[in-house]
């Protein structure tokens, strides 16, 4: 790999103002204090980490939690250090947002620092699903705070859908989605519902009214079309985009390229080693290294995370990694399910189909690990 | 040893399971003082892990203990133990060949069982002294008198003399002692003779080679003697010969008519010292061999195959070690399409296969896949050819067949009479013929049947046990061939035939065996990439189907902030999964849907 391509970079902000009860990713309440004390360490890891790494950065994401907590003036000082320390020369600048704030300000004034890409967590633009997935924000708020992104300049914006939640249904997601396309986006993230251990939605799993995966399944398959027919491609398994707005930063996640992590729960790969920070925030503000994860970059690897993508596994690309074509067997194990309709094999490589990915963990390591 | 023969008693014990047959000889051992109390692991006569969990001996084992009488003279006591399954009826045939007295335990509060009765017959058969004894008397629910009434009736032996004891806690003993002394009689048999030694038992052990375990009849033998096997006509030269006392061998100068005792002579596998057979002097034959020896002929063949075919190598060598020490035992390689490599074995019965399986898995840690159990048909082709088949794979095509013919079996079941409707049931069910029933006494029954052998094989046991709520008990001995109209039954799956599921079966058994094992089959095996359909046929015909529907969604949606480790952490274990997975075609399935099948009742 050269070692001159440029990183990404990914903040984890780990604050919110409530937990969503699906969610297990790792949050905390944050007062204006630990927010404050927040702010500066990652600033001081930023700085270590371009000494430690030496690289330049081309993708810059705040993900969370909630990053629009962090404030204007927060957010456009960590833009301005990580411009000084990864140079981030034309690069796709991120920020998660709530649409349960009143944006307007803040957008404008992270426009002005820097920030160039929205991601806004509508999940559902249906009053009543909404309020199943416990989420603090309405339809008519959503509305207004793409509105106002737009007011403020940002001119890629992606949506966060949610797909096989409660009450969901073939018409309710049609609404969402003509929702999206009506709001003039330029990208959709749409999130199969997974129960995760550990979340209120887990401890009322019998409770919960949601598809199954019978249902989960149609309701994919019918955003996968619905979307394409509006003219966001699949790119990756859940990401969508009009052509020439798909997410570069999580495309580095899915190409097997480099990336650092900072932040508690964030990960980073890293001259072929995988890091994590652990979920906690004080030992992340104790200046707590993160450990090490084992060795990345395996053909393996690679191959599981291409074949997430529409382009999936390319011989050329094969090639120029690893200095070779796509073994044989690999190509043998993935055309017998060819005539089923979940993969595509032609003389460039492997792609999965929608109906592929729907099964892909079980259809990629039937994939890689056939004999 | 210097005890006139006059004062040597050969015996064996016999009991039904759980009577107390372990615990007796526990007894009489501390009685003869031949192991100190705290050396004495329970039971010590059984000493394989495996029968001690049964509660069952597997191996007969002999032992030499000498005994003070009330007479005040010392006694040499031959305590020789038998196999207690009628898998091994032959082995116990044999020891109950080196005894001139039997000492039958009677279960005070049960009764008289079917095995016990089997083996009592062999022994009486055989020209023994019986020696009852009534135990468990410490039992509130024993009934002493109503055990002794039963041992008179049934048996037809005097049973007034019979001491009533307990050998858990060791009450009276000393009269069971003191009733082989006076009853047993002593062995006959002539010094002077060419040498003529009944091979009972032997095991292999690993600085001596076979252990040989022998009842001398005529003659003697001593260590540097020539020695030939009757039967096998291999020779050796004897290293070593001696008592198997309690805890240890030890060594005599000699070995003299009518004494039980070891020898050693470089033997390397049981195979050339075959339980039953005859040892002679080399330079000095004996004209004839004793009679009743018998090679084994195994009546139970399955498939085994290591779950992980690498381990391959590993099974034949746990085959040929458990094979060393168990003659009984036949195995030859097989290759399957759904398997691989692995091995068709040869039983005794299912018991022997079952712990034939068992102790492969424990003692040698493997995993291992078997095939359904298989008798051994006698096929008679269109052109006159006879044919024994023991392995579906090798059916012949049903058109070049004249005529099948099946083995029979004569079996007898054992049980209160409340449950005669039960098992006539159950029989009726399993093609059997109703020959006679008999009342043992009031309240107990013996039917007796005629039922094919593989009808016994699957699961016979465990449905007679659930159907009379563990009472019964059950004995079979082999009554030939009989014709029958046989079919092959042919598992596909998504259109591919799996022979390690092939079975033969009565046409009459083929719909409903079908369709359980389609069913099972559906139920064991996991959603796939695509519908898998399971098809049951014979010939082309297909008899039963069901279908294993198509996974529709198995996906990690979201990869939190580069997070790859949980998704590589599932491909691993999606990696794992599949080792256990047999791939068939393009299906895979798991190892525990090979044997569900074989338990179609559960």
């Amino acid at each position: 790999m050269n070692k001159k391509e440029p990183v990404g970079v990914y903040i984890h902000v780990p604050f919110c103002d409530g937990k969503c009860p699906y969610c297990d990713f790792y949050s905390l309440y944050g007062n204006d204090k630990l927010i404050d004390e927040y702010t500066q360490t990652v600033s001081k890891v930023m700085a270590k980490s371009s000494e430690k790494w030496n690289r330049t950065a081309d993708t810059l994401y705040f993900g969370g939690g909630t990053p629009n907590l962090l404030g204007q003036e927060r957010l456009s000082f960590l833009i301005k250090t990580a411009k000084e320390k990864f140079g981030l020369e034309n690069a796709e600048i991120t920020v998660e947002v709530n649409p349960a704030e009143d944006l307007s300000g803040f957008l404008e004034e992270i426009k002005k620092a820097g920030a160039n890409r929205l991601s806004i967590g509508l999940q559902s633009a249906n009053e009543d699903e909404l309020k199943l997935l416990g989420r603090r924000h309405t339809v008519k708020q959503a509305e207004k705070a793409v509105k106002d992104a737009q007011n403020a300049g940002f001119k890629n914006i992606s949506l966060d859908l949610m797909l096989a939640i409660q009450k969901q249904t073939k018409e309710s997601l049609l609404r969402s989605i003509n929702f999206c396309a009506e709001m003039g986006v330029q990208h959709i993230s749409a999130y199969l519902l997974k129960i995760e251990p550990k979340t209120l939605y887990y401890r009322k799993r019998d409770k919960l009214d949601v598809p199954n995966d019978d249902e989960a399944a149609e309701l994919y398959l019918t955003a996968c079309e619905e979307l394409e027919k509006r003219g966001f491609m699949q790119y990756e398994i859940s990401n969508f985009a009009k052509p020439g707005f798909e997410s570069r930063h999580n495309l580095k996640y899915w190409d097997c390229k480099e990336y650092i992590g900072i932040g508690p729960a964030a990960h980073s790969f890293m001259d072929g080693k995988r890091f994590y920070y652990n979920r906690d925030i004080k030992g992340f503000m104790h200046d707590e290294e993160p450990a090490l994860d084992g060795k990345g970059g395996s053909f393996e690897e690679y191959a599981m995370l291409k074949l997430r993508l529409c382009s999936g596994l390319d011989n050329e690309d094969c090639r120029k990694r690893f200095n070779m074509d796509i073994p044989e067997r690999i190509l043998k194990a993935a055309k017998l399910y060819q005539q089923g309709g979940l993969t595509v094999c032609d003389k460039n490589g492997i792609h999965f189909t929608p109906k592929g990915f729907l099964v892909s963990n079980m259809l990629i390591s039937e994939i890689l690990f056939s004999k | 040893m210097s005890i006139p023969r006059d004062r040597v008693r050969n015996f064996s014990i016999i009991a039904h399971i759980d009577h107390g047959k372990s615990t007796l000889a526990d007894r009489i051992l501390e009685q003869t003082k031949a192991v100190a109390v705290r050396d004495m692991e329970n039971q010590l006569l059984d000493n394989m892990d495996l029968e001690r969990e049964r509660g069952i001996t597997i191996k007969a084992h002999a032992v030499t203990l000498v005994y003070t009488a009330k007479d005040g003279n010392d006694y040499v006591f031959n305590l020789i133990d038998t196999p207690g399954h009628v898998d091994f009826n032959y082995e116990v045939s044999r020891s109950l060949a080196a005894c001139e007295g039997a000492v039958l335990v009677v279960d005070a509060s049960q009764g008289i069982e079917a095995q016990t009765l089997a083996n009592t017959y062999l022994a009486v058969d055989a020209g023994l002294e019986i020696v009852p004894v009534v135990n468990k008397i410490d039992l509130p629910s024993a009934q002493p008198e109503k055990a002794k009434e039963e041992i008179e009736d049934i048996i037809g032996i005097p049973a007034d003399e019979a001491p009533c004891v307990s050998a858990k806690l060791g009450t009276n003993i000393d009269l069971v002692m003191e009733q082989i002394v006076k009853n047993v009689p002593p062995p006959q048999g002539d010094e002077k003779e060419p040498l003529q030694a009944l091979i009972f038992d032997s095991y292999y052990d690993a600085y001596k080679g076979v252990i040989i375990h022998v009842r001398i009849k005529n003659g003697q033998v001593h260590p540097g003697d020539e020695i030939r096997m009757m039967a096998t006509g291999a020779e050796f030269t004897v290293v070593e010969c001696g008592f198997c006392r309690a805890t240890c061998l030890e060594k005599s100068e000699g070995l003299f008519a009518g004494e039980v005792g070891y020898i050693a002579a470089s033997i390397k596998e049981v195979k050339q010292a075959r339980v039953g057979d005859t040892v002679t002097l080399a330079d000095n034959p004996a004209k004839v061999p004793l009679p009743g020896y018998r090679s084994v002929q195994p009546m139970v063949f399955c498939g085994i195959y290591p779950a992980d075919g690498a381990k391959y190598p590993d099974l034949r060598d746990a085959l040929e070690k458990l094979q060393l020490n168990d003659a009984a035992l036949s195995y030859e390689p097989e290759t399957s399409v759904a398997l691989g490599f692995g091995f068709r074995c040869g039983f005794l019965g299912l018991l022997h296969m079952e712990i034939i399986q068992e102790r492969l898995e424990r003692e040698y840690n493997l995993d291992i896949i078997t095939t359904a159990p298989s008798v051994v048909y006698k096929i008679t082709k269109t052109n006159g050819e006879v044919v024994c088949i023991d392995n579906p794979t090798n059916y012949p095509d049903p058109a070049l067949i004249e005529q099948a013919e099946e083995p029979m079996t004569n079996a007898h079941i054992y049980a209160p009479s409340d449950y005669v409707g039960n098992i006539m049931e159950l029989c009726q069910d399993r093609r059997g013929t109703f020959k006679d029933m008999n009342y043992i006494d009031t309240d107990r029954v013996d039917i007796h049947y005629e039922l094919p052998l593989n009808e016994i094989i699957y699961d016979f046991f465990d449905a007679l046990k659930s159907r009379t709520r563990g009472y019964a008990s059950f004995d079979y001995e082999l009554s030939g061939y009989q014709k029958s109209s046989l079919v092959k039954l042919d598992i596909m799956l998504n259109g591919e035939v799996v022979d390690a599921l092939s079975f033969i079966i009565h046409a009459d058994k083929a719909y409903p065996r079908a369709r359980k094992m389609a069913e099972k089959l559906a139920e064991k095996i996991p959603r796939q990439l695509f519908e898998v359909p399971i098809q049951a046929c014979i010939g082309g015909r297909i008899i039963a189907r069901e279908t294993v529907k198509a996974m529709r969604k198995d996906v990690l949606a979201k990869c939190y902030g580069g997070d790859i480790t949980r998704k590589k952490k599932l491909l691993e274990k999606q990696k794992e999964g599949k080792k256990r997975m047999r791939q068939l075609g393009t299906v895979e399935v798991p190892q525990e849907a090979f044997m569900s099948v074989l338990k179609l009742d559960e």
